[in-house]
């Protein structure tokens, strides 16, 4: 399953303050840690809300709002997207992660079939179509 | 922390540093069955210890250090008892020094250990068996849950496999030269039987063979990590990635397949086709010769790349089977090829194909060949033969829904109004 783990701002990410080169070797070596264990699947850092938009929409229309925004927690610097097994394992990697002061949250990402979604009709027609082609060797 | 939670923990944990602390013992004392049996010793002491004292901060070197403690114990029972010393063939004291000297990061503990699992001296089951439990992480319990099997019989292809490797002396190591490219295509088959083994399950726990898909491929990655210069194994991470993005498509809501051409591909997976692609890239440019898993990778991709059924590019498929045939030649993808061929061409330029494999004794009793077959009659207006090759895969198939199925088939074009 998916996660996506979360990496809050702060004022120094907002500010635009770039990492050391310590700092970046110590996350390159952990992510690499992650590539290893086969459990990446993106990892992205963020530019400042100054340097993003919002986009509201109403009945009225859609409003376009530029950065920056204010709640410097409620903003996001940067995400991880792994496939592990659990929650757990999701908690036990990110537990490496080499933050000192940051706080993380950690989010399952939906898959299709989390929307419930029904056996309809179409569905049951295109298995029927299926049981009478020949072509099954192409994929299951 | 409940017992419940931090047993969540453990079971985590073991799953991130298992292979590793497996790898490493294995390397210290030369054999991968006490290796293992090390590790778990240390599992258990977590088990014990952590629900109390909670998770330490560093739990890979925690169960390692536990580890080590054990193996030393074991060393000097061992010097008690000469005949399992033999076993072994260590002395003693060289071990005791090997197991206290720090275990460096050593990468290649790991690839070693995955040539180690799945050497041919070990019958492919074993080979699959091993490979999960030893780098997978998994328990006898999941594996035998995730291949239908009784638990036992797991447990006992396991202590066989450990058996058959100590007893063969096989050397822990990464094969160099060319029995370098022998091994790693045992490596290869079976990660990608394990992802079969997921990926083509209709019956059985449905929660449980997705994870072994996600375990083939987890195991994918790992080699791709370790073995960066490998252009098949980028090619067998990018076909794994490639099917498996179709995952949530293949499958009704009552677990009946759909058909590729068939599916939704709005319930694709785009990052693992992005990921996929981006194998295939690496593996292409590794070598300027496609090995099987990368011209199947490709396949794959051109699937992968339309956003419709329509929009397929049945000629470049045509063209990817005419290589499959040629780097991996098989009856099978030569009956592919002609199906795709049927989707470029039209039915009378498959059929010739179709009726030069009918000679092959490989497919004499495949259905799917009489099936392919009939539906090209069929398409080509001749009714009467499409039936005969409709019955005659019926009395072939052992599957008894698919058997009413081409029945059925059978009897609609015989019984087709035509005038």
């Amino acid at each position: 399953m998916k996660f996506m783990v979360l990496v809050k701002a702060s004022e120094e990410t907002e500010a635009g303050v770039l990492p050391t080169e310590q700092e970046l070797t110590a996350m390159g070596k952990f992510n690499e840690e992650l590539v290893k264990a086969g459990v990446l699947l993106a990892a992205e850092g963020l530019h400042p809300s100054s340097k993003g938009v919002r986009l509201k929409y109403t009945n009225e229309g859609t409003s376009v709002i530029d950065g920056p925004f204010a709640e410097t927690k409620e903003l996001l610097a940067g995400f991880w997207i792994l496939d592990v097994k659990s929650r757990e394992e999701a908690v036990e990697w990110l537990k490496r992660a080499p933050f000192e002061d940051a706080e993380i949250e950690i989010r399952q990402v939906f898959a299709p079939e989390d929307f419930g979604e029904a056996y309809t009709p179409e569905l049951r027609e295109a298995e029927e179509r299926m049981r009478q082609q020949s072509a099954e060797q192409h994929g299951r | 922390m409940t017992v419940t939670e931090a047993h969540r923990t453990i079971d985590a944990v073991w799953r991130i540093e298992s292979a590793k602390l497996i790898a490493a013992l294995t390397r210290m004392v030369r054999d991968v069955g006490l290796a293992e049996e090390l590790a778990q010793d240390a599992l258990v002491a977590a088990l014990e210890q952590w629900p109390a004292s909670g998770v330490p901060s560093n739990p890979g070197a925690w169960l390692m250090t536990i580890a080590k403690r054990r193996a030393i114990d074991h060393f000097r029972h061992v010097k008690m008892a000469e005949r399992k010393h033999e076993e072994i063939g260590l002395d003693v004291e060289t071990a005791r020094q090997a197991i206290e000297v720090e275990p460096d990061e050593v990468p290649d503990d790991l690839l070693r250990l995955i040539f180690t699992a799945c050497h041919p001296v070990l019958k492919t089951e074993a080979r699959v068996a091993l490979t999960l439990r030893l780098l997978g992480g998994l328990t006898t319990d999941e594996i035998a849950r995730a291949f239908l099997v009784p638990e036992a019989t797991v447990a006992q292809r396991i202590v066989r496999a450990k058996r058959t490797l100590a007893q063969k002396k096989v050397p822990f190591e990464v094969p160099v030269g060319a029995e370098l490219a022998e091994r790693l295509g045992s490596v290869l088959e079976v990660v990608y039987l394990i992802f079969n083994e997921g990926y083509s399950a209709t019956a059985g726990d449905d929660l449980m063979r997705p994870q072994l898909c996600a375990d083939a491929i987890r195991l994918g990655r790992i080699l791709a990590g370790l073995a960066p210069t490998e252009p098949e194994v980028f090619g067998l991470l990018a076909l794994m990635e490639l099917q498996a993005s179709r995952v949530r498509a293949r499958v009704t809501a009552d677990g009946e397949p759909i058909l590729l051409l068939d599916q939704n591909r709005a319930k694709w997976d785009r990052l693992l086709i992005n990921h996929g692609l981006a194998a295939l890239e690496r593996a292409e440019s590794l070598a300027p010769a496609r090995g099987p898993y990368t011209v199947q990778a490709a396949i794959a991709a051109c699937h992968a790349r339309a956003g419709a059924s329509a929009d397929t590019d049945w000629a470049r498929i045509v063209a990817l089977y005419g290589e499959l045939a040629r780097v991996a030649p098989s009856p099978v993808v030569e009956l592919n090829r002609a199906v795709a061929v049927s989707m470029a061409s039209g039915p009378a330029a498959a059929l010739p194909l179709v009726d030069a494999l009918a000679e092959s004794p490989a497919l004499a009793r495949y259905h799917l060949l009489s099936t392919v077959r009939g539906d090209l009659l069929a398409k080509l207006g001749r009714t009467e033969e499409a039936r005969v090759e409709f019955e005659r895969a019926a009395g072939m198939t052992r599957n008894a829904r698919e058997r009413d199925v081409l029945l059925a088939r059978a009897k609609e074009v015989s019984g087709a109004p035509r005038d």
